[in-house]
């Protein structure tokens, strides 16, 4: 996939102080007693919109940023408002198409292509950085208020309190989402109820699928190419007959098994009982591989192929409880203290569950 | 839909209510409104939802607030153990999701 070569965007060393050349999104500059402004169009075009597809499925994601600095939308004046965001282009497109019909600065600051939670949370997005840019800009020329606007999910890396002492500018705090920015803007920088709490939506879910899937492929395809494998030792019929039968169907359960985990764990995450997500893994993953052995070899009707299907149910349940587990990275309320808990409680059992599985199928053998 | 809460009872939070001096910045910047204010102090109304991000302790002027931060992350905590750093690829993450 080469990409239309149109959305090629400027290349720029991380780091780098000047916006550099400007990308095909400015449109114009807005002249200001610190200098010209790049002025940003609040349209997106095809281009951006392939290269956000490209983006939620994993392509190009590390290199996905815009050159910091101060930026305008629309045409502001000394006393329009500044507001504060990450250099990862996906998250830079939303908020200058979420501007759209304002007038507004945009200061970006070098988050190395982050987001702005995650930025937060390694301290790119940060009072440093920050300070830093208020002063690189000369943003205190720019306007002749005092007050930065940020993202509410930037506070683990920013300290309000210190930014305001750093450099004079005071920080309000806006919505968690960007879609709550125009309504907190036309209140006059008022949050509503809710607009202050992170949920994790079912759209939002289902937008993590693509990574989960892309993330896994390679680990997945290695391990089902090991079932096939192994499935034909101490088969009866031969190796060759083995990896055609027993092989198959184990590799399928536990494709099977790893896909509706990684599907229907995001999509039915509130709805999943328990709390631990490898709970919920271990429920779907079973569930799954349960009505695949049952649709693709009926019900077992010896010792020998009880044992089979009770092996590869077993190794596929492990495994997808295994990857429902790395899900809390993606989720938007676990905690590391939960997630320590969960793993001391959770990788025990899932390894003991993936041996089973592989005893369950050495006894198939010996039986067979 | 409300937030969903993970496991009971893990997260480090802890609140000195003598050095709370009531600025409320706590309740601003918590994603998972854990903190309440009344009678001119934070409390910590819900501390099952805290998600251990940190965003309160960074920026409560007295330090009145202390957590042990870090990203909810599996991969990240398989990572660690295997001596790896502790950044869990959080990047992949669209739309701010993170933790």
């Amino acid at each position: 996939m080469s990409g239309l070569s149109c959305c090629q965007g400027p290349a720029r060393k991380p780091g780098a102080d000047d916006q550099g050349s400007p990308g095909p999104y400015v449109d114009g500059a807005v002249q200001t007693p610190a200098g010209p402004v790049p002025r940003v169009s609040t349209t997106l075009t095809p281009c951006d919109r392939w290269g956000a597809l490209r983006v939620r499925w994993g392509v190009g994601r590390g290199s996905y940023s815009v050159p910091p600095g101060l930026y305008a939308v629309g045409a502001p004046d000394a006393a329009s408002r500044v507001l504060v965001s990450a250099n990862y282009k996906l998250s830079f497109d939303q908020l200058r198409r979420t501007m759209a019909g304002r007038d507004a600065w945009i200061l970006v600051l070098d988050t190395a292509g982050v987001n702005v939670w995650c930025a937060a949370g390694e301290g790119t997005f940060g009072t440093d950085e920050l300070v830093r840019r208020v002063q690189a800009a000369r943003l205190a020329e720019v306007v002749s208020h005092r007050r930065l606007i940020l993202p509410q999910l930037g506070a683990p890396g920013v300290a309000a309190h210190q930014v305001r002492r750093r450099c004079g500018f005071s920080v309000v705090w806006g919505p968690v989402m960007l879609d709550d920015l125009p309504a907190f803007l036309d209140a006059g920088l008022k949050v509503s109820p809710g607009m202050r709490t992170k949920r994790f939506p079912l759209r939002e879910r289902a937008a993590l699928i693509p990574m989960e899937l892309v993330g896994g492929w390679k680990p997945a395809a290695a391990l089902l190419l090991l079932i096939l494998l192994a499935s034909g030792i101490g088969a009866p019929g031969g190796y060759l007959a083995g990896v055609l039968s027993s092989g198959i169907t184990g590799a399928t359960t536990v494709l099977v098994a790893l896909l509706s985990g990684a599907v229907l764990v995001p999509v039915l995450l509130p709805w999943l009982p328990g709390r631990a997500f490898s709970f919920k893994g271990l429920l779907v993953g079973a569930a799954a591989a349960a009505m695949h052995l049952w649709l693709l070899v009926g019900v077992p009707h010896d010792l020998a192929q009880g044992l089979e299907a009770g092996a590869w149910l077993a190794l596929a349940a492990s495994l997808a409880s295994f990857l429902a587990m790395n899900f809390t990275g993606a989720s938007t309320y676990t905690s590391l203290s939960g997630v320590r808990k969960e793993m001391r409680r959770a990788v025990p059992l899932q390894a003991a569950g993936a041996l089973l599985g592989v005893m369950l199928l050495v006894g198939a053998r010996l039986v067979g | 839909m409300t937030t969903m809460t993970y496991l009971s009872d893990v997260a480090t939070l802890a609140l000195d209510p003598d050095r709370c001096n009531g600025c409320g910045s706590c309740t601003k910047v918590c994603p998972h409104a854990v903190f309440e204010l009344s009678g001119g102090r934070a409390s910590i109304a819900r501390r099952d939802a805290c998600m251990e991000c940190g965003a309160c302790t960074r920026n409560c002027e007295p330090g009145a607030l202390s957590v042990e931060p870090g990203v909810g992350c599996a991969a990240a905590v398989i990572i660690g153990a295997l001596g790896g750093g502790s950044d869990c690829g959080c990047s992949v993450k669209p739309g701010g999701g993170c933790a």
